[in-house]
């Protein structure tokens, strides 16, 4: 290509990257401008792309005066333990599945497809109905055993993916210098495995974090809501407290950003593991 | 180091068989070539006597003591892989001690264990490098250092040269067998690759399909190849084969396309009219201007290799390939005659394969 074609293909790389950015983040920007747009102002300035006037009164009062804090405490236990239970059991799971042949795998494989192919919805009252006479609904404990049972499948394919991007020699050549299996899968194979580990962790904790039709079903009470519940709390008969609500839409963000701030080193590694060798 | 005893040992996934019944032993220190095509077993032999794969039937000992229910760690092994699988999140002085850290030897002792091994590999000023940052050749190093830090019973290689370039290649070679003649180690080193197999090896067994072919000396494979198979895998440019009839007549012959007949040093050990190939190697072939008895050939390929020319001619309806040391014998066009010297050629029963003469 001659110099300025490719200027022109550079820019307009660049401009098509930069739409579909906007694109995804606008929705995030116009949640944070509601939450700080004071009540009086939200519907006489309109569409205006920032307030004239900007106030934390909602986020004051999500903070002191609603349940907010302890939906987010629970949210918060229910999607880390659900993401750190899957991930071993997926990590173990998905292991087996690269690297052994045995009896019946060609049938457990085929069952996790299967668990994937129903709409949720479909399942609910069947669940409500195993979890209600073990005391489980209504309780964290039902609901990281749910959120578990569901994500598992799927965490385990991706583990699985991710173990057989690591060659078998790695291990092999592990056991012939003096380790156990289970020595060379912690000792070499897992360490390799960290940045599918955060990738599998970020995206269950994501999926258990946002998670509204189990966690609205199966719990009643306030004191077990998470965090999505409680956003339809500000929805009432008579009108929706849309401050309110963005503000704690932007409270909540705060911990899933996190995460991925913290995880994300492994995460672009992960992402791109498999693209390039060596 | 010990000795490897391989007993009738055999290996099938589900139905399909893919070692027919190997029998061989390999003496403390002697080093071993396994040499065969793509796909005849080698490296499955080589993983069987490394733990990795279970031994379907058959019996394998290292020194003298059943091996085939220990567990890859309790075979005192150590193995050289193609991949050379280091351990991409350790250095190199972390792979080179893993098998010493595993075994909970004694700091002052690992340090001078991977020191030494590091002296002889030139690998002192990489010691703290991760494998990502390691040429080819430096890599495959390492995967030796790994291999010779402790004093294993045997030593394992399975084409550990084939991802090195021609250059390296033939130095590694070379850097192989001096520390095999350092080290006196068992070895039994698997290639695809005939002149690493000729030059490295005091033994060479010879594969195809999952069955031994031969085991002998680099020379005696070269010289009296066992069968076809071993007369045509052992040598570059490969040996030319001629298919014909064998005539007891004048002292035993070979009858040969367009009625053709090639003599013999002696009778061989077959009747009169069946089925032979004869063998005879390029260089072999003696090319000149009307040799008695020779046979008329014309040329139609001349492939300098600077080091020697191979001439491919035609004759009696077949090609026939010559290798000579000499420049300009012929060009592209010209008839020469050929003849093959009786004492060099190689005489085989077609049906079996086998070595008649
Ligand atoms: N796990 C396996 N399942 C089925 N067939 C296999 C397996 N591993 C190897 N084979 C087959 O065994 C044969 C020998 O393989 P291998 O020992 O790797 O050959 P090579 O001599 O090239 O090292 C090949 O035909 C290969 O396809
Ligand atoms: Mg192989």
């Amino acid at each position: 290509m001659t110099r300025p074609k490719r200027l022109v293909a550079t820019v307009a790389h660049r401009a098509a990257i930069l739409c579909y950015v906007v694109f995804a983040l606008f929705p995030l920007f116009w949640l944070l401008k509601v939450s700080v747009t004071p009540n009086d102002l939200l519907y006489s300035e309109g569409v205006r792309l920032w307030p004239s006037r900007t106030v934390f009164d909602h986020f004051d009062f999500v903070l002191r005066h609603s349940d907010f804090p302890l939906f987010f405490r629970n949210s918060m236990i229910v999607s880390l333990s659900t993401a750190f239970i899957v991930t071993i059991l997926a990590s173990l799971g998905g292991y087996a599945m690269s690297r052994f042949t045995f009896r019946g795998k060609f049938w457990i494989v085929g069952l996790m497809l299967l668990t994937q192919m129903f709409p949720l919805v479909m399942l609910i009252a069947p669940i409500f109905k195993i979890l209600s006479p073990l005391g489980l609904t209504n309780s964290l404990s039902g609901l990281i055993l749910v959120y578990v049972a569901f994500n598992v499948p799927f965490a385990t394919f991706l583990m699985q993916s991710f173990f057989d991007g690591i060659p078998k020699d790695l291990e092999e050549a592990a056991m012939i210098d003096g380790a156990t299996r289970f020595m060379a899968f912690r000792q070499i194979i897992l360490p390799l495995t960290l940045p599918g580990m955060a990738a599998t962790l970020g995206f269950v904790f994501t999926a258990a974090w946002s998670e509204l039709l189990f966690a609205l079903m199966l719990i009643s009470g306030v004191d077990a809501s998470t965090f999505p519940v409680g956003l339809l709390s500000f929805v009432s008969k008579f009108s929706v407290d849309f401050g309110q609500m963005m503000a704690a839409g932007v409270l909540a963000l705060i911990p899933a950003c996190l995460f991925f701030f913290f995880i994300q080193r492994y995460l672009v590694q992960g992402l791109t593991a498999g693209a390039v060798k060596g | 180091m010990a000795s490897i005893d391989i007993t009738d040992v055999r290996k099938a996934y589900g139905a399909v068989k893919i070692l027919h019944g190997v029998d061989l032993t390999i003496q403390d220190g002697e080093f071993v070539v396994l040499v065969g095509p793509s796909g005849c077993g080698k490296s499955t032999l080589l993983r069987m006597i490394a733990g990795l794969e279970d031994i379907s039937a058959g019996e394998i000992k290292i020194g003298g003591k059943r091996v085939n229910e220990l567990d890859p760690k309790d075979r005192d092994i150590a193995m050289v892989f193609q991949s050379y699988a280091l351990y991409p999140h350790m250095t190199v002085a972390g792979n080179m001690s893993y098998s010493l850290r595993l075994r909970k030897t004694a700091k002052e002792k690992i340090a001078k264990a991977i020191s030494g091994a590091a002296e002889k590999l030139s690998l002192t000023p990489l010691m703290e490098r991760r494998p990502k940052a390691l040429s080819g050749g430096q890599r495959q190093r390492v995967a030796m250092g790994r291999a010779i830090v402790r004093k294993p019973k045997a030593f394992l290689f399975d084409e550990p040269l084939s991802n090195l370039d021609a250059r390296l290649r033939e130095h590694m070679r070379g850097e192989i067998k001096k520390l095999h003649q350092d080290l006196g180690a068992t070895s039994i080193y698997v290639t695809h690759d005939q002149i690493e197999a000729m030059t490295l090896a005091d033994r060479i067994v010879a594969m195809n399909a999952g069955i031994v072919q031969q085991v002998g000396s680099p020379l005696d494979l070269y010289d009296r190849p066992a069968n076809l198979f071993v007369a045509g895998f052992m040598g570059s440019p490969a040996m030319n084969m001629f298919e014909g009839v064998y005539r007891v007549a004048n002292g035993g012959s070979v009858e040969l396309a367009q009625g053709i007949v090639v003599p013999l040093a002696g009778p061989a050990s077959t009747a009169d009219g069946t089925k032979v190939t004869l063998g005879i190697r390029p260089e072999h072939v003696v090319v000149g201007k009307d040799l008695a008895g020779g046979l008329a050939a014309e040329i139609d390929l001349v492939e300098p290799t600077g080091f020697g020319t191979i001439l491919h001619s035609r004759a009696f309806g077949r090609d026939v390939k010559a290798f000579s040391l000499e420049r300009g014998l012929a060009e592209r066009g010209d008839t020469v005659s050929v003849s093959f010297p009786v004492e060099r050629i190689h005489l085989f029963d077609t049906a079996s394969g086998s070595r008649i003469g």
